[in-house]
């Protein structure tokens, strides 16, 4: 903290070059060891996925790979499934964001916008869908989709992934929503527009960014979920991602390395791609549906 | 105005979609399950009425009792943990990085976007001794200790379970704080600068009790997020070794689809929900207070 202080008291001093360096340093040593903790993890597992079994065993963990083919991700993708988990991922994701976000910014309007009496007790209805547990909802869900006979189908992820979304999704879209000046739909009104031509053409035009966000966060929520679709498959050829990834290492035994990393890198670079290009929506976003209380 | 925005109709349509769904997946099961509390049995051997039983065997069960003391030591010390270091690394962002501290923010905030089972796998092999020794065992060989096998004594495994969860979240946590400090008004800061306060003091003084509402705003949403636990632990411990790093949720899970006693399960999903009610609720109490008195 001294050097905090020091710092900030003459940010443009004119003191000689060596002492500033060397007031820096613990600074600059801290946030050295913070980025290799940080960025470490994922150097040793992209290094680790191009190694052999007996580099796993033999070699020290710093060691890079002997080669760099691709052989630990054909396998991963060839026995090991991955590609099938990829595939039911994606079946069940996409179609579950776009009804989460279409509901979401429908109940959103209806919400926010729209006068009527209840609206604020609805809101709160579904605001306190944050705090409960899944647990709280599995086993009904579990019983009712065997009645319906969905079991060994993909239906029940997309369904409960929609219902879970909801609470965010609408809670944020209300928000969002409350923030266009109420004067655009009295505009509108004179114009001589309906409730869904506003919702259409004024509304959804207006919180475009803000879908797109909500979207992002969902996406992660959904991608990354394990409970819901670790519950809800029952076979091995509908397990998704992070499912089929846990059972990995059932199926090559605690030892196979090799493919494992290759596994877990598949997974990780998906993630860590759309971040990487959309950092901070992405920042903007997560942390937008944390400050509620 | 209010005739067109007032559409019955409209409401209906554009509401229903979103709350039926929510209704009949949420709101419904949720009813369902506390029924569930007061029969035993499960779907496929059919259903029998016992009244309270199943709470009464919750409050005698020991492995119930220590999944509810793991789920409390694991909230409490992680949302201890995170908001503290997300604190820390607010403040370095603010005070020491100043404007370039965006590329830092970016690369702490990205383990939060990874996988939770990812990562966890990520981790066993990290923390591994054998057959392949991981990097934390190998400096610790190198600073001069053995190797430890982490997974195989309950503390151990707790502190894995822990460092893990930290180095995913704190990033999250010192952007949700940093987003508190930046709104702190310059001219106090300066104001208070001139008046002697600096280091410490300036932070102790100034910065901690005006970012007082966004820190206990982050504590309710840690701990809310913390007494839920599963993929992390599931993925990194499974319960192990022994049962003693199973909480609620994953006993829940245990009982419920590994024992098929749907009526218990049921039993330890509403204790947890009730707890996680209960926890909001109080921190939300006492934030209002806060808030309010100045």
């Amino acid at each position: 903290m001294a050097v905090t202080s020091q710092h900030l008291a003459d940010p443009a001093s004119s003191v000689a070059q060596p002492m500033k360096f060397l007031r820096r340093l613990p600074v600059r040593a801290g946030l050295t060891l913070l980025l290799v903790i940080e960025i470490y993890p994922i150097v040793w597992l992209l290094l680790g996925s191009f190694k052999r079994q007996d580099e796993f065993l033999s070699e020290p963990f710093w060691a890079l790979p002997r080669s760099w083919g691709l052989r630990n991700y054909s396998e991963a993708f060839g026995e090991g499934g991955l590609g099938t988990y990829i595939r039911n991922s994606v079946i069940v994701v996409f179609p579950s964001l776009f009804l989460i976000l279409l509901f979401g910014v429908a109940a959103g309007f209806a919400l926010e916008i729209m006068v009527w009496k209840g609206r604020g007790t609805v809101l709160l209805m579904f605001l306190a869908g944050v705090m409960v547990p899944t647990q709280m909802i599995l086993l009904p869900l579990f019983t009712a989709y065997f009645d319906l006979k969905l079991t060994g189908t993909l239906w029940p992820l997309v369904i409960t992934y929609v219902a879970i979304g909801m609470p965010l999704t609408v809670f944020l879209m209300a928000t969002y929503l409350r923030a266009i000046p109420k004067e655009m739909f009295e505009a509108a009104t004179i114009d001589g527009a309906g409730v869904f031509r506003m919702f259409w053409f004024v509304a959804l035009p207006m919180v475009r960014n803000a879908i797109f966000t909500v979207g992002l966060v969902q996406f992660f929520f959904l991608w990354n979920d394990l409970l819901i679709s670790l519950t809800f498959t029952t076979s091995a050829d509908q397990r998704t991602v992070q499912v089929g990834l846990l059972n990995f290492t059932g199926q090559y035994g605690a030892r196979d390395y090799g493919p494992m990393f290759a596994g877990i890198a598949v997974s990780v670079l998906g993630t860590l791609i759309i971040y990487l290009f959309l950092n901070q929506k992405v920042m903007k976003g997560l942390t937008a549906g944390s400050v509620k209380g | 105005m209010h005739t067109v925005l007032g559409n019955k109709r409209a409401v209906v349509t554009l509401l229903a979609p979103a709350l039926l769904v929510y209704t009949a997946v949420m709101l419904v099961p949720i009813l369902w399950s506390t029924a569930y509390t007061f029969y035993d049995g499960n779907a496929i051997r059919g259903f029998k009425f016992v009244g309270l039983a199943n709470y009464r065997e919750f409050f005698g069960d020991q492995i119930a009792w220590d999944a509810v003391w793991f789920t409390v030591k694991y909230a409490l010390v992680l949302t201890v943990l995170q908001v503290g270091a997300g604190f820390g690394l607010a403040l370095l962002y603010v005070f020491v990085l100043r404007r370039a501290s965006g590329v830092i923010r970016t690369i702490v905030f990205f383990p939060v976007v990874l996988p939770t089972v990812a990562v966890a796998l990520l981790f066993r092999r990290l923390f591994e001794a054998a057959p392949s020794t991981g990097p934390v065992n190998a400096v610790l060989n190198w600073l001069g200790t053995g190797s430890i096998d982490w997974f195989g004594q309950p503390g151990r495994s707790f502190w894995v379970i822990i460092l893990m969860d930290l180095w995913r979240s704190m990033g999250f946590y010192a952007v949700l704080l940093y987003a508190g400090l930046v709104d702190i008004p310059e001219e106090l800061i300066e104001a208070a600068r001139l008046d002697g306060a600096g280091g410490w003091r300036l932070v102790r003084h100034i910065v901690l009790p005006l970012s007082l509402p966004i820190l206990l705003s982050s504590l309710i949403f840690s701990i809310n997020g913390t007494l839920k636990v599963f993929d992390t632990v599931v993925a990194l411990t499974n319960g192990g070794p022994g049962s003693t790093t199973t909480p609620m949720t994953l006993y829940m899970f245990r009982t419920s689809f590994t024992y098929g006693e749907y009526g218990y399960g049921s039993t330890v999903a509403l204790m947890l929900t009730t707890m996680c009610l209960l926890v909001t609720l109080m921190i939300f109490r006492s934030t209002r207070r806060d808030i309010t008195r100045g």
